[in-house]
């Protein structure tokens, strides 16, 4: 398609289907603004007249600081959302929770083992799950919660990292939780267990870094260092690009 | 507008040649420009290069040099901090080290001063927003190091020093080359979970610009693996944090040392004042500036507040006249428009192609070049059209699956998948539709390879020093950036502090700056730094009362 062609055609999609900016009623804390349609909650929130401070964080979904709760007008269910990654909708009604309260085991990393009973000698509660799995409901990542849960429960340390890894830490399912647990406190404690613990450690890097605190590349890099532009120019122009090298090899 | 998994139908006809081309396209490898043909194409379409992207600026110790104009309009406003308002003569915070900024860099320079002898009761980290509200948790892609044997740390440093088109300070690109693996074997010691092969060594993808595959990463959320992993470290230590407290300016002492900083509670609108013996700035980033009206990746405090701050006491910058646009921002749909897509879907294989479904640059050209190659193909005409009439390139992410084996998309990109998916669109069936975004401020606040910045007393690490990169950064040397430098910034500042006595405290150079700006007749607008963008809607701003 040809630009013309294909600026016309988004025209087209454009005109036939949104006439003009449709405009949808939000309720934030109960009260009532008209938005256009298409906003995220959180530019939603802004277009209204609100400076956030709080519940405001990486606006891409990275942070966990805009939990939303929110319930439609003609609806039974209470839904969970990042404010930065989700659509306005006509009739929500909005709240943001800028904070949740759940108390942190505190830890040495390198005084613990990676154990069986190590996540739940720190996180005791965790063995009153009464797996309602409303904190898998909650979760704005789809992370399986209450299996991450199990897991650490289970002592099996790698399944529950492996399954908590996207957490972003905004705590829906510690707010909702009957059992009072702290999921992704618990989360972070099975990642760093397993970072440390169980995942085999990188001999390459270890043979890198004696080599560096032994000086065998200090003199090679006051060499570069000293180099002038133009003799630093010829040495980059000629480098072989490994990338390159291993397509042309039909890898 | 109706919509099929996620697009209207024009853009589904534009996939489909996408398609058929596909398997034609995997096999196609078209070469990476030559030097002079980079240049050509960044002369030509990179905002770098444009006359009305900067501006010489007309106050304080960089007068005369070029930086970009948002930068400029905020070294030429007078400041925020009405100093008639606060009393200097009551300390509310009294250490010897403040660390302005709880994100990567400033957290890692707490734990090293901690480290290094500073009790845990004098060091003092403020922050802006949450503690780890930052660039640091946004970042995806990955760290370099170069710690493979077919890989060294002077072939990363020549990486380096070519990726900054040769305009990088030496000793802090050999810094960085050096210090790399050290600083991936703490991350290691501290439970990092990196991505690694079943015998352990580390799965490295190649990037833009890095001539060996030396990309770490954990997943598509390498940036916040590294976070809060650090910051929860930070948290078992008890290392004090202030958060939503941002520092305002900078407190100079009767020799002119930087002593502090006076810090303003947004939620309370009171202010503290906080004296130290040494000074770390760490506020990263300005991508809410929005610099040449680009959309932005950044987080919401990331607005060049450590720049001016550091300007006002007398701190020169550098390479502020250049900044990095990363290729793939999202432009599709709307909600996500600036939103980053990992430079590892290029790393993994997906190739950039247009509205005919043809391959048109190497897919892994330095940010700069794959950027200005982008604006160069929408200003042929083509690009792919959005509804709301932006131009952008199509990133052929299926490709992914059919080299590396179905499920890899999910697996290595689950990030990724989920903001699309949460929009109606399965990047793993259909390409997405990129364009370029203010990703990185290159430069920022001169500092040596202690992070020392030319006021004694002022330290610096991170995304708002200027310098290590140039007047480019190459893809994963900026996490790796935050952790050297940070390690380093809280070493030496450490160090200073055993000999620091402080002087009686003045803010006299706030009046004495925004006298001269008043002198040379320069007239912003706005006053700095500006702490927050302002996004509220239009209508509601002119009806607002300026009461607080
Ligand atoms: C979406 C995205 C993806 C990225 N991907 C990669 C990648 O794959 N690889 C890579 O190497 N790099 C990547 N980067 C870049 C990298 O993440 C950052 O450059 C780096 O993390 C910056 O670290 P920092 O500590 O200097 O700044 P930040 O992490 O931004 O921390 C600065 C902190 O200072 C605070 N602050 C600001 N102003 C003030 C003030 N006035 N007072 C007090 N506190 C203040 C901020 O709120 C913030 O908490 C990415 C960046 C983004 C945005
Ligand atoms: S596991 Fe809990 S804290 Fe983590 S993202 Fe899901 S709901 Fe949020
Ligand atoms: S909400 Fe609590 S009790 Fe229910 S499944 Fe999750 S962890 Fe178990
Ligand atoms: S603002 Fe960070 S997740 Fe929404």
């Amino acid at each position: 398609m040809s630009t013309e062609a294909n600026n016309e055609a988004a025209r087209q999609a454009n005109a036939a289907d949104t006439p003009e900016v449709s405009i949808v009623n939000i309720f934030v804390m109960g009260k009532r603004y008209q938005v256009p349609a298409g906003l995220t909650i959180m530019a939603a929130i802004e277009y209204a007249g609100y400076q956030l401070i709080r519940a405001c964080g990486c606006r891409a979904g990275f942070c966990g600081a805009c939990s939303t709760v929110y319930r439609k007008d003609d609806e039974q269910k209470l839904h969970f959302a990042l404010a930065c990654q989700t659509t306005v909708e006509d009739g929500m009604y909005l709240v943001q929770i800028p904070f949740v309260p759940a108390s942190k085991a505190k830890y040495m990393i390198e005084d613990l083992k990676a154990e069986e009973n190590t996540i739940l000698s720190m996180y005791p509660e965790i063995a009153r799950c009464v797996s309602c799995n409303t904190c898998t409901k909650s979760c704005p990542q789809d992370i399986k919660v209450m299996m991450y849960i199990q897991n650490a429960l289970r002592g099996d340390i790698a399944k529950a990292a492996e399954l908590s890894f996207d957490c972003i830490q905004c705590g829906m399912c510690a707010m909702r939780c009957p059992a009072d647990i702290k999921h992704y406190h618990v989360g972070q404690l099975a990642r760093r267990l397993r970072g440390k613990y169980i995942d085999t450690q990188s001999q390459d890097l270890k043979k890198r870094v004696a080599e560096v605190e032994g000086g065998q590349y200090d003199k090679e890099i006051e060499e570069l260092v000293g180099m002038s532009e133009e003799q630093l120019r010829g040495l980059y122009n000629k480098r072989e690009i490994e990338a390159k090298k291993k397509k042309k090899e039909g890898e | 507008m109706k919509l099929i998994d996620g697009y209207p139908q024009y853009m589904l006809d534009s996939i489909k040649k996408v398609e058929d081309k596909r398997m034609e396209n995997i096999g196609k490898s078209i070469e990476p420009l030559t030097m002079e043909e980079r240049q050509a194409v960044l002369s030509q379409f990179h905002p770098d290069f444009m006359d009305s992207s900067k501006r010489a600026v007309k106050v304080g110790v960089d007068k005369g040099n070029e930086s970009y104009n948002g930068i400029v309009d905020l070294l030429e406003s007078p400041s925020i901090l009405d100093t008639s308002e606060v009393d200097l003569t009551k300390i509310d915070f009294d250490v010897d080290m403040l660390i302005i900024g709880g994100g990567g860099a400033g957290t890692v320079a707490a734990l090293f001063a901690l480290e290094n002898g500073v009790p845990l009761d004098k060091i003092l980290i403020t922050t802006k927003l949450r503690h780890g509200d930052a660039n640091s948790m946004m970042a995806q892609g990955g760290i370099q190091a170069a710690d493979r044997p077919e890989d060294s740390p002077p072939i990363h440093y020549l990486d380096i020093y070519g990726g900054g088109h040769f305009t990088n300070k030496p000793e802090l690109a050999k810094a960085m080359a050096m210090d790399a693996p050290g600083i991936i074997k703490w991350h290691e010691e501290l439970g990092v979970m990196y991505d690694r092969h079943d015998n352990g060594e580390f799965q490295e993808l190649s990037g833009g610009g890095t001539s060996r595959n030396r990309m770490h990463s954990a997943k598509d959320y390498t940036g916040m693996e590294l976070m809060r992993n650090i910051r929860d470290r930070s948290r078992n230590l008890d290392i004090p944090v202030l958060e939503f407290c941002p520092i305002v300016e900078l407190l100079l002492d009767d020799q002119g040392i930087v002593s502090g900083g006076v810090a303003f509670n947004i939620e309370t609108h009171e202010y503290y004042v906080i004296r130290a013996k040494a000074t770390i700035m760490a506020t990263g980033g300005s991508g809410r500036l929005h610099l040449a009206g680009y959309p932005t990746t950044n987080h919401y405090g990331a607005t060049g507040d450590g720049l001016v701050m550091a300007y006002h006491v007398g701190a020169n910058l550098r390479d502020l006249d250049t900044i990095q646009i990363h290729p793939t921002g999202d432009i599709y749909p709307d909600p996500v428009i600036g939103i980053l897509s990992t430079e590892k879907i290029r790393g993994l294989g997906a190739k950039p192609i247009n509205v005919n479904g043809d391959p048109f640059v190497f897919p892994l050209e330095p940010r700069d070049v794959e950027s200005a190659a982008f604006l160069k193909e929408c200003d042929k005409g083509n690009g792919i059209t959005t509804p709301t009439g932006m131009p952008g390139i199509w990133l052929d992410s299926p490709m992914i699956d059919i080299i590396h084996g179905e499920g890899t998309v999910y697996e290595k990109l689950a990030g990724e998948v989920r903001k699309f998916r949460r929009f109606g669109i399965d990047m793993a069936k259909h390409p997405i539709l990129v364009y370029p975004t203010y990703h990185y401020q290159n430069g920022g606040v001169e500092i040596n390879e202690k992070c020392e910045t030319a006021v004694p007393g002022l330290y610096a690490a991170g995304e708002v020093t200027g310098g290590v990169h140039g007047k480019n950064r190459l893809m994963g040397n900026s996490l790796l950036d935050y952790n050297v430098f940070g390690r380093r910034a809280g070493i030496y500042a450490a160090e200073y502090v055993k000999t620091r006595t402080v002087g009686k405290l003045s803010l006299a150079h706030i009046d004495e700056y925004n006298k001269a700006v008043e002198e040379a007749g320069l007239k912003s607008g706005v006053k700095a730094p500006i702490l927050l963008p302002e996004y509220r809607g239009k209508e509601a701003l002119a009806r607002a009362l300026d009461i607080l």
